[in-house]
């Protein structure tokens, strides 16, 4: 119980020499949850792009996506010893806990401004393509992309609406003018088809 | 339970309101199938982060570094605590998810909507004792308590959250109930309302959000639309959001609504409804 986990690298996960090293999450959680602000740290630096990234996609205004990374992060500190392995990844519990504050932040104030400004596809990076500048050029990111070709247009369209816009499957249903239960259907099919493509969690 | 089993993936990307998700959420502490799909689904929106990479001022990951420094990590589940040490894999996959909880509602953030039902209090009507009168007789047969899960509240893990306590809320059970029927419209006035009605549980459970904000002196008065007697008092309630569950005579309702009524409530509507629900055909 005392070896330091994270740098137990009897893990039986073999590291190729020379290839950078890839945090393991769940440990540098569990490392978190006993209070290891080092831990922490690396944890928030492997991930911070991409959680980062995910909220300003969902709020938009990047002074409202700081202040909902801060709460999140400070949440994921909170809680960290509550992970669970056994339930999912670090990164999804991470990424389910951030988007949901993302969504419930936007919904909020959904009154106000950003609901008021049209929304259009057409001025919304919502086509991955159009984001490429921003992604880093990384094989996971090309494998993802690669993955969600294998969606069809339609999946794609309303799993970006709900995941990326943080609309319910009801409002992206009237968005793309669509009976409701059909939104919501292909919301599963297109979370289905990547999940497959990219041989996770299956 | 088709129809709720397919709103997995709506749940995963947190594309239900409130009041679906609160009833996937029941259906997953019961549906093994479910649970696991969600689990799957949820690896799969992870990577949609790797398309979505903006690093982050410098600034914030100080800020970030220096809040945790002054928050104490919540210590594990009680479930987590005995004997599953800190590498386990083991296979407790579905045990845990039906064992594991919990009872620490006392630790999670939940932030409680402000679900204001004025029933009882007799301040409020102290300047219409006759209404009063007539009010606490229409609480007889329909009683508002408040409700205590909170709308838009912040369990986003129903796996680690309330799944599994030993005693749901009245709300809950309602929104769980295998004959609820659910019934959603936008107002004309702004907002939305919800009601999920449960015959078996002779019960209702109404959700509002963003309702305008009331003039002065007057409050949201639910109702029944009773088969015989009309439209009988349910409840009042001040707040734009709020989730209340009616007890009344709800399994001879047709329908419900909601109206604006003086303080204190009105024996019978003074004014057009706001939102009327049809129990019919829903």
């Amino acid at each position: 119980m005392s070896v330091d986990p994270i740098r137990n690298d009897s893990s039986g996960v073999p590291r190729s020499a020379g290839a950078p090293e890839a945090p393991d999450l769940g440990e540098l959680l569990r490392a978190s949850g006993r209070g290891d602000e080092a831990a922490f740290a690396r944890l928030y630096d492997a991930t911070s792009s991409r959680i980062f990234g995910l909220a300003l996609r969902v709020v938009r205004d990047p002074a409202q996506t700081e202040e909902v990374c801060q709460e999140a992060f400070l949440e994921i500190w909170r809680t960290s010893a509550r992970y669970d392995p056994a339930k999912g990844s670090a990164l999804a519990w991470m990424f389910t806990l951030v988007h949901r504050k993302a969504v419930d932040r936007v919904r909020s104030a959904e009154a106000s401004t950003r609901r008021d400004t049209t929304y259009h596809s057409k001025n919304q990076p919502v086509e991955h393509d159009t984001t490429a500048e921003a992604v880093q050029a990384s094989f996971e990111a090309r494998r993802v992309r690669t993955a969600l070709d294998t969606l069809t247009s339609v999946q794609r369209e309303a799993l970006e609406l709900a995941y990326f816009g943080g609309y319910t499957h009801t409002e992206v249903a009237s968005m793309l003018d669509l009976p409701v239960g059909t939104a919501k259907t292909r919301i599963r099919d297109g979370l289905i088809r990547l999940r497959d493509a990219m041989g996770v969690g299956a | 339970m088709n129809e709720i089993h397919a709103l997995s993936g709506a749940y995963a990307v947190d594309a239900l309101d409130d009041i679906e998700r609160a009833q996937f959420e029941r259906h997953l502490t019961e549906c093994s199938e479910c649970q696991a799909e969600v689990t799957s689904l949820r690896e799969a929106t992870a990577l949609l982060g790797e398309v979505a990479r903006t690093e982050p001022s410098a600034d914030l990951r100080s800020r970030i570094l220096g809040d945790i420094k002054t928050v104490r990590p919540l210590p594990p589940l009680p479930a987590q605590l005995p004997a599953q040490s800190p590498t386990a894999a083991d296979g407790t996959d579905d045990g845990t998810a039906e064992g594991s909880d919990d009872g620490h509602a006392d630790e999670t953030d939940t932030t409680h909507q402000p679900g204001t039902v004025i029933a009882h209090s007799r301040s409020h009507t102290r300047s219409a004792s006759r209404t009063e009168r007539r009010w606490l007789r229409g609480l007889v047969a329909a009683a508002a308590v408040v409700a205590t899960i909170g709308v838009g509240s912040t369990v986003w893990n129903p796996f680690d959250g309330s799944s599994n306590e030993q005693v749901l809320s009245a709300a809950d059970r309602v929104l769980a109930a295998p004959d609820a029927i659910t019934v959603s419209h936008q107002l004309e006035v702004g907002g939305e309302a919800t009601v999920v009605v449960s015959k078996s549980l002779n019960k209702m459970v109404v959700t509002t959000k963003d309702l305008p904000p009331l003039p002065e002196g007057t409050v949201y008065e639910m109702w029944l639309q009773d088969a015989e007697e009309g439209m009988v008092p349910a409840g009042l309630m001040t707040a734009k959001d709020a989730q209340v569950v009616i007890e009344g005579n709800v399994a001879n309702a047709v329908g419900a609504g909601i109206t604006v009524e003086p303080a204190g409530g009105s024996r019978v509507p003074t004014s057009e409804p706001v939102v009327l629900f049809s129990f019919e055909n829903a």
